[in-house]
């Protein structure tokens, strides 16, 4: 069976830019499949293709077996004519209606008992009761988004697109709505996708990854395989220099989260909001690597792992130590404490993170 | 009533305002939104022509015209024969010359008010699966009424001071083409001081009415202070 949505398009710009929108959508149902990059990397012209406001000037985008553009054929199907939820970054709520009117603008085809209904049932999944009457301008930047997704869905779409959905909120609520976004992604079972530039964002909303640099996409598939196997070192740049692998939550005590990650178990804080798994996210220059793996009754350091040592990169005066302890993890480390501990491929050795150091980033 | 003012004169003319304005309404919202969102290469010559008749002095557009609507001409040829009388000099006439002379006055803030409308609202409309057209008439419009409400004052009131334009094309029947300008014209001609000092004050008060009232209402916006 063909792929639920296949796109392959490109728009070029004047003085030679060109952004292209490359990646597919496996099935149909739930799915969040997140376009990744540094700004300016074209993740929302490649939305906008999709979108169909941006015309593709080469290749085609179908979806659900219907060509939505097609460059070769002339094809071009307006936004009207593919049945999708946009999410725009700045929200663009329609500042001369009200919240109730601004819910059911795409919904003239129905009939006003209808479409009322449908209004209430969109404030109440979004806990925008009551504030019907407002204007977006007497909104908060949660309440305006809340708005802005709820008239995205209003039509049922076939298909969300969601452009930095929650970057203009404050931190505290950005880290609260993304759980309930996923959630709420989930019980609607829409394929979405959605653009950030934020790790721990793709991270948590994200299924698949598009990785984008330049107009270009670099890799794309399963969120765990991108992040274990960067196909280059550019889209490594573009993930960060951490280590970042699914784990299962065995144990949560005290603020302090035990999680399994094959045979290793690593003591980590809670972030909260924790479910059954969890990404756990370490930056190579929290990792020291000790000879001797026994117990140290002199270091703060929470988890010791025994790990094996399966490469040596030179990166300047710096050496990245590629360890194996049931799962890969990255020690970046001075190039003279590896001359002193006479390091090489093949030891055994103990690998040493503190707790603190420790990301956890909540995946169900 | 005040005695000596010319009345037939002064219906006239608010006829003909209220009449080129509506016109210039219908005209007007798809030219101007021609002008706002298209790409085309050659607009800049479509906006040339249309502000025009700022910088043309009224004389030499009712020249044109009146050689247009002459018994020359086709379209003068064709008028006769559709409706029995020439073109100028007919109330008719006068107002097909004051659409063209009010011309810009509506087209500038309409196109100006439209162009401001955010893009990102038009395009969120149509993803919400309206088309172009009802985007127009429940986003662009609705967030544009400044922009209308100073080009049908404008084109009001404009027209209702118009001069130049009806002495050429008009000329000066009563009932007709005498304008409200015109007649104040003729009574300093015929050293008729009163009645005619009591017209311009009149013109004066009703020019300064909508302006504050359209300036009132537009306080809010951004630049309230430019209408164009």
């Amino acid at each position: 069976m063909d792929p639920h949505l296949i796109s392959d398009a490109e728009r070029r710009f004047r003085g030679g830019t060109t952004v292209e929108a490359r990646f597919e959508i496996p099935r149909p149902g739930f799915s969040v499949t997140v376009l990744f990059g540094p700004s300016g990397s074209g993740k929302t012209t490649a939305l906008r293709l999709l979108a169909g406001l941006e015309r593709a000037d080469r290749g085609a985008i179908r979806f659900d077996g219907t060509a939505w553009s097609d460059a070769d054929r002339g094809v071009h199907q307006p936004p009207q004519a593919r049945d999708l939820g946009f999410l725009p970054q700045a929200y663009h709520l329609f500042p001369h209606l009200s919240v109730a009117a601004n819910l059911g603008y795409g919904l003239a085809s129905l009939n006003a008992h209808e479409r009322n209904a449908r209004v209430g049932e969109l404030l109440t999944l979004l806990d925008l009761k009551g504030l019907e009457a407002r204007h977006p301008g007497e909104l908060s930047g949660g309440q305006q988004q809340r708005v802005a997704l709820g008239r995205a869905l209003a039509r049922r779409p076939r298909l969300l697109l969601l452009d930095e959905p929650l970057s203009a909120l404050d931190r505290p609520s950005q880290l609260r709505l993304r759980k309930e976004l996923r959630d709420l992604l989930r019980a609607l079972d829409i394929p979405t996708v959605l653009v950030t530039h934020d790790r721990a964002e793709a991270l948590q909303l994200g299924d698949r990854l598009v990785v984008m640099d330049q107009g270009r996409v670099c890799q794309s598939g399963d969120i765990q395989q991108v992040f274990d196997r960067p196909t280059d070192p550019a889209v490594a740049r573009i993930l960060g220099v951490e280590t970042v692998v699914r784990g299962r939550v065995e144990a949560i005590s005290d603020g302090m989260v035990t999680v399994s990650v094959g045979p290793a178990r690593i003591l980590a804080a809670d972030p909260g909001s924790l479910g059954a798994h969890a990404f756990v996210c370490v930056r190579g220059e929290d990792v020291a690597v000790e000879r001797g793996c026994g117990p140290s009754p002199g270091t703060t350091a929470r988890n010791r792992l025994p790990a094996r040592i399966t490469a040596l990169h030179h990166e300047g005066s710096l050496i990245r130590i590629s360890l194996d302890c049931g799962f890969p993890l990255e020690s970046l480390v001075t190039r003279q404490a590896c001359v002193d501990l006479g390091l090489a491929e093949g030891d055994q050795v103990c690998a040493i993170l503190k707790a603190a150091a420790v990301h956890l980033i909540p995946h169900d | 009533m005040a005695p000596g003012m010319d009345w037939q004169a002064i219906c006239l003319s608010l006829e003909l305002a209220t009449l080129t304005t509506a016109a210039l309404l219908i005209l007007g919202l798809p030219l101007a939104y021609w002008l706002a969102f298209s790409r085309r290469r050659w607009k800049f010559l479509v906006e040339a022509v249309v502000a025009m008749p700022l910088v043309l002095p009224p004389t030499v557009l009712g020249f044109y015209l009146l050689m247009a609507m002459g018994p020359r001409s086709p379209l003068g040829r064709a008028w006769e024969d559709l409706v029995g009388h020439t073109l100028p000099f007919s109330f008719e006439g006068l107002l097909l010359a004051s659409v063209l002379y009010s011309l810009p006055f509506m087209i500038q803030p309409l196109a100006a008010a439209f162009a401001s409308v955010d893009r990102g609202l038009i395009e969120a409309s149509w993803c919400l699966g309206e088309s172009r057209f009802r985007t127009f008439f429940r986003v662009i419009a609705p967030l544009s009424w400044a922009g209308i409400l100073t080009g049908l004052v404008l084109s009001f009131a404009h027209t209702l001071g118009e001069f130049g334009v009806v002495l050429m094309v008009g000329g000066n029947l009563p009932g007709r083409t005498r304008t409200v300008s015109i007649a104040i014209y003729d009574q300093v001609q015929a050293m008729d001081y009163a009645p005619a000092a009591r017209t311009a004050a009149l013109l004066l008060g009703v020019s300064f009415l909508v302006l504050t009232f359209t300036y009132a209402l537009r306080r809010h916006q951004r630049k309230p202070w430019t209408l164009i």
